[in-house]
């Protein structure tokens, strides 16, 4: 076979693409160089003075908004909506491979969830809570709130899974005589295994950054998100910046630690 | 003999089948009580509402009109959905276009399959971070002593500052054709790796240029992606109020900005109106896109 050689329009498109690719990560790059400025460091190039400075400041006392506690509240929410998106798809994925009654109205209902505005399903929620003198707050209607928007990514997910799931290996496997749960333990589930890891790194990573669900759902204390965006409004040090760059490494490694842990698990299928 | 071992087989077969269909319920069931709580009720509930009375405190079951006709009787209302519509088409012709080539290039002009997921997931990473730092990140480049504007100094190209590069419909724009390029990306790529090879094949040796390859074969295959992308990003830009007010800086408006005004005030029966108003807008045009494509089919 020959080398097929490489024609202008792949030039072109690769320039393009590179583009693309600065113009995805070139801003964000702009901010974590800015969050290691000096203690007078603005909010704009140049530089002023090199330091940690802002980091160690994440951890006082602030004027506005406490990072440490809703960080927290955040990282306990989202661990929450993993677990629950990556089990409640899980188990709408096997049903939706039969045919049960209404699987056509819950199929377009979650495709809702999807597309109905956030802020209408977080005005929604927040409500109903207080119609039902429920008090909202970040573990219950936020809670909610967060799911009606990581379930409709985890079952898509799994309905694209299931499409593409080979039926033979579960043939085989009843056919050697093993019983519907042996087949989904040691056949089905380690199959879909990484598939899994994916649907919960969406569910946890969704969650963590959800803020226009979160708004009108979140009671008292705020999720991090939300803290963020009140303070773009009366923020003007590179605090916000430094704020910026700790939880997108934060998010960077738990993508990464996902990715290695599927990467792993398809390595230990093929051998 | 034979009919009686039939008819038993049979009852055994349909017991099985019900039990199957009780399994598959129960399945769903977790899925069917989370989104009828969490998103089903309350779209009810705005419904309702919607037609409440309300004072500065307390909302008050009712039947009334009011809270439509205010909301649809005023001129600023029309003016804010003309606003954002022009918004929704702006991004959606941007990343469309944007959308395309890059899915393009990643389907076809990356050859190796390693190469193709490491430059999508290079792509797709930014998507799993917040939303809120990538629209900050944009002010030390487009602010008045931004990165661009020093830029542009420096090369002699301008003498003053641009003002209109950040806090301006532009930056509005530009930043949300940075946050959803992506929901173009993913389901255009998805439908181009899905696309017989074969058939550009055939269509080369039928004597198509590269560029007729393109938009006689390769587009046409493409729609469906391309009405899945698009219905993400309607609906995304229809909803959107935080980067419109953090990247305007509080001067462009959209429906869902005046919502949230509106809720801030505790006015929550003018927003339910606007709530449902904005609902049907967007299911109209998402049902409009679905006379394009199959959803299920894509999967």
């Amino acid at each position: 076979m020959h080398r097929e050689k490489r024609s202008l329009g792949f030039y072109v498109l690769a320039t393009f693409f590179g583009l693309f690719v600065l113009f995805l990560y070139g801003p964000l790059s702009a901010i974590i160089v800015l969050s290691l400025q000096g203690p007078d460091g603005g909010l704009t190039f140049p530089m002023n003075g090199a330091s940690l400075h802002w980091f160690a400041n994440l951890f006082e006392q602030q004027a506005v908004g406490d990072f440490a506690a809703s960080f927290q509240r955040s990282l306990i929410l989202g661990l929450m909506v993993m677990l629950v998106t990556v089990v409640v798809s899980l188990l709408a994925g096997l049903a939706f491979r039969r045919r049960f009654y209404g699987a056509a109205v819950l199929f377009y209902t979650t495709v809702g969830s999807l597309v109905v505005p956030s802020i209408i399903v977080s005005l929604g929620i927040g409500v109903v809570f207080q119609e039902l003198g429920l008090p909202p707050a970040w573990y219950s209607s936020a809670f909610g709130a967060h799911l009606t928007w990581t379930l409709p990514f985890g079952v898509l997910i799994m309905f694209a899974v299931f499409n593409r799931f080979p039926a033979a290996y579960e043939e085989a496997a009843r056919d050697l005589g093993a019983s519907p749960w042996q087949t989904f333990r040691h056949v089905l589930l380690p199959i879909i295994a990484p598939s899994l890891i994916g649907v919960g790194l969406f569910g946890f990573t969704l969650s963590y950054d959800e803020f226009a669900r979160t708004l009108m759902a979140a009671g008292t204390f705020n999720t991090l998100p939300l803290e963020i965006y009140g303070m773009t409004t009366n923020v003007t040090t590179p605090v916000l910046y430094a704020l910026g760059t700790a939880t997108t490494v934060f998010s960077l490694t738990i993508i990464l630690a996902a990715l290695g842990t599927m990467i792993l698990l398809r390595r230990r299928q093929t051998r | 003999m034979v009919a009686i071992a039939t008819e038993a087989t049979m009852q055994k077969s349909r017991g099985r089948k019900t039990v199957r269909g009780l399994t598959a319920t129960l399945q769903a069931a977790p899925l069917a009580l989370v989104l009828g709580f969490f998103f089903l009720l309350p779209i009810v509930m705005i419904a309702v509402v919607s037609f409440w009375d309300y004072d500065f405190s307390t909302l008050y079951p009712d039947f009334i009109t009011t809270n439509y006709s205010d909301t649809l009787g005023s001129w600023v209302t029309w003016k804010t959905y003309l606003h954002t519509l022009k918004f929704t088409a702006m991004v959606w012709a941007a990343t469309l276009f944007i959308g395309f080539w890059v899915a393009y290039f990643l389907a076809f002009h990356v050859k190796s399959a390693a190469m193709q997921m490491v430059l999508f997931l290079v792509c797709t990473v930014p998507f799993l971070t917040s939303n809120i730092i990538r629209m900050i990140a944009w002010i030390p480049v487009l602010g008045r002593n931004g990165l661009v504007n020093t830029a542009l100094i420096h090369m002699g190209v301008i003498s003053q500052p641009l003002e209109w590069l950040l806090y301006s419909e532009f930056a509005v724009v530009l930043a949300m054709v940075h946050l959803y390029t992506l929901f173009m990306v993913t389901p255009i790529f998805n439908t181009l790796m899905r696309i017989d090879r074969s058939l550009i094949e055939a269509a080369r040796d039928g004597g198509a240029s590269p560029w007729q390859v393109i938009t006689n074969v390769i587009i046409p295959l493409a729609k469906p992606g391309m009405a899945i992308g698009t219905i993400f990003v309607v609906t995304l830009v229809m909803a959107d109020f935080s980067t419109v007010q953090v990247m305007s800086g509080g001067q462009s408006a959209s429906v869902a900005l005046m919502m949230k005004n509106q809720m801030s005030l505790l006015q929550y029966p003018a927003a339910a109106a606007n709530a449902v108003v904005l609902l049907v807008l967007v299911l109209l045009m998402v049902a409009a896109i679905l006379r394009v494509v199959d959803i299920r089919k894509e999967l």
